[in-house]
């Protein structure tokens, strides 16, 4: 029991490690509030593009999202970040990352955000053109925010997941918190470091969780 | 109708796909007058209407509305549509504003009325249709009539020409449908000009002035309420004149 307590929950590395690990969480915070905003961004071009009838942006866009969310984000990210330099850019740890999510988690968010779209009855836009909105205008003021209202939950959720995903920066060293509890991890030859990140991401998730979960009562509540 | 017709659609076809839904229609309204479509399901009276203000694009044909041709792409279809109100059978009041924010919303963006105006014009709008004490209420929170008669406050606010009104009430419980006919009435008294498509024959006989028959993508005929509900001329008319009334 001691050995376990020794290994796992040790209060003094702990304290030894807090300086390493507190730069991760800040590094995870930034990375955060960088990735997701991106990858927003991205889902938005890509659910407004979702809703041309023409064939010829429907098939490329229908490709790139596929490829995208087929794609293990691990993968794509070492590859942007090994490969491009081949071809002359080398965008550093940071740029692999934000192009990496924005690809990735775009086609996510998209998909999320199309079927939100999707989900507002066509008279809703056929009132708003009848009173001389222009197309634009019926989907900023009165589609986009019924939909992103409707998709809600989903949208939560997929942030919870780019939040936990944001740990596979480290494998392009960027010291983001699992990577610098690793880092102390093997400093300190003691597994507390990383139980110290496992609370980190607790505590930074947690809130988004509960609310999460108040927001699909309220809307199970109601559909009835 | 001595004068221009303030609406004037001309020999319009409309195809759905392999479906031709519009045959040949042709329709002049006058200036304050209220013509009644009315036909079978599936006639293309609701597809005339919206070929009106283009929310259905004619196959062929022409439609002036106001003096503006609608479907010359020259035409700045979203300011044309200012001038033809229009009131859907499922209201589509936007339930993610209140009532006054859902008759203020064109004013603000399309008018561009500053929005301490567009508020007041829209709280006359509301005042109009005898709901200026629900105007901070969601359309959840209202009655079929009252999301209807909001509706119909979000398309007079921009003050139109003409009104066009697709099945307004057959979405309503029967109690509910009177308030609506009221405000209606009320509008035509006021010297709107109105399409309406439905088959309230008692509002029909009592404030048309024109009832207009539709069948298979084609008007079969056409005169005053009087006249087509006593005496159809065509087979077609009084058989469906017959089964309206049985109801």
């Amino acid at each position: 029991m001691d050995v376990f307590l020794e290994t796992f929950l040790n209060w003094r590395i702990v304290q030894e490690a807090w300086p390493i690990l507190w730069q991760g969480f800040q590094a995870t915070l930034l990375l955060s509030a960088l990735v997701v905003p991106l990858g927003l961004a991205g889902g938005v071009m890509i659910a407004l593009l979702s809703t041309a009838t023409t064939p010829w942006v429907r098939w490329p866009l229908r490709v790139w999202v596929d490829t995208f969310r087929a794609l293990p984000p691990l993968v794509l990210l070492v590859f942007i970040f090994a490969g491009l330099p081949f071809i002359g850019l080398d965008v550093g740890a940071w740029g692999a990352v934000a192009i990496g999510f924005f690809l990735n988690t775009g086609a996510y968010y998209g998909e999320i955000l199309r079927a939100g779209i999707e989900s507002v009855p066509r008279g809703q836009i056929e009132a708003a053109r009848s009173t001389g909105l222009t197309r634009g205008q019926a989907m900023a003021y009165i589609v986009l925010p019924q939909a992103v209202r409707n998709v809600l939950p989903d949208l939560i959720s997929n942030t919870l997941e780019v939040v936990k995903l944001t740990s596979i920066a480290s494998v392009v060293a960027l010291p983001e918190l699992l990577f610098q509890a690793r880092q102390a991890q093997s400093v300190t030859y003691n597994a507390t470091p990383i139980m110290a990140a496992a609370v980190a991401y607790f505590v930074l998730l947690w809130p988004v969780v509960r609310l999460l979960s108040r927001l699909e009562n309220r809307q199970l509540a109601g559909r009835r | 109708m001595s004068p221009a017709p303030i609406v004037d659609a001309r020999a319009i076809h409309k195809h759905f796909g392999h479906l031709h839904v519009l045959r040949g229609v042709d329709l002049q309204v006058a200036e304050k007058e209220l013509v009644f479509l009315i036909g079978p399901s599936g006639s293309g009276k609701s597809t005339l209407l919206r070929c009106l203000n283009r929310l259905e694009e004619p196959s062929a044909g022409s439609v002036t509305v106001d003096g503006i041709d609608m479907l010359d792409p020259r035409t700045d279809i979203n300011k044309a549509r200012q001038r033809i109100g229009m009131v859907f059978q499922s209201f589509n009041l936007y339930p993610h504003m209140t009532a006054l924010g859902n008759v203020a919303l064109a004013l603000r963006k399309v008018q561009g009325l500053p929005r301490a105006d567009a508020e007041a014009k829209a709280q006359a709008a509301l005042e109009r249709v005898h709901l200026a004490d629900r105007a901070d209420h969601y359309p959840a929170q209202l009655s079929g009539g009252q999301q209807q008669r909001v509706a119909i406050a979000r398309a007079i606010a921009l003050e139109p020409r003409v009104m066009l009104f697709d099945e307004p009430t057959s979405a309503l419980d029967p109690e509910l449908v009177g308030g609506v006919l009221a405000v209606m009435r009320e509008l035509r008294e006021d010297g709107m000009t109105m399409v309406v498509v439905s088959h309230e024959m008692g509002f029909a006989r009592a404030a048309a002035d024109r009832v207009v028959f539709m069948a298979d993508g084609l008007i079969v005929e056409t005169g005053p309420p009087g006249e087509i509900f006593a005496n159809p001329q065509h087979e077609r008319t009084r058989a469906f004149i017959s089964q309206i009334e049985r109801h």
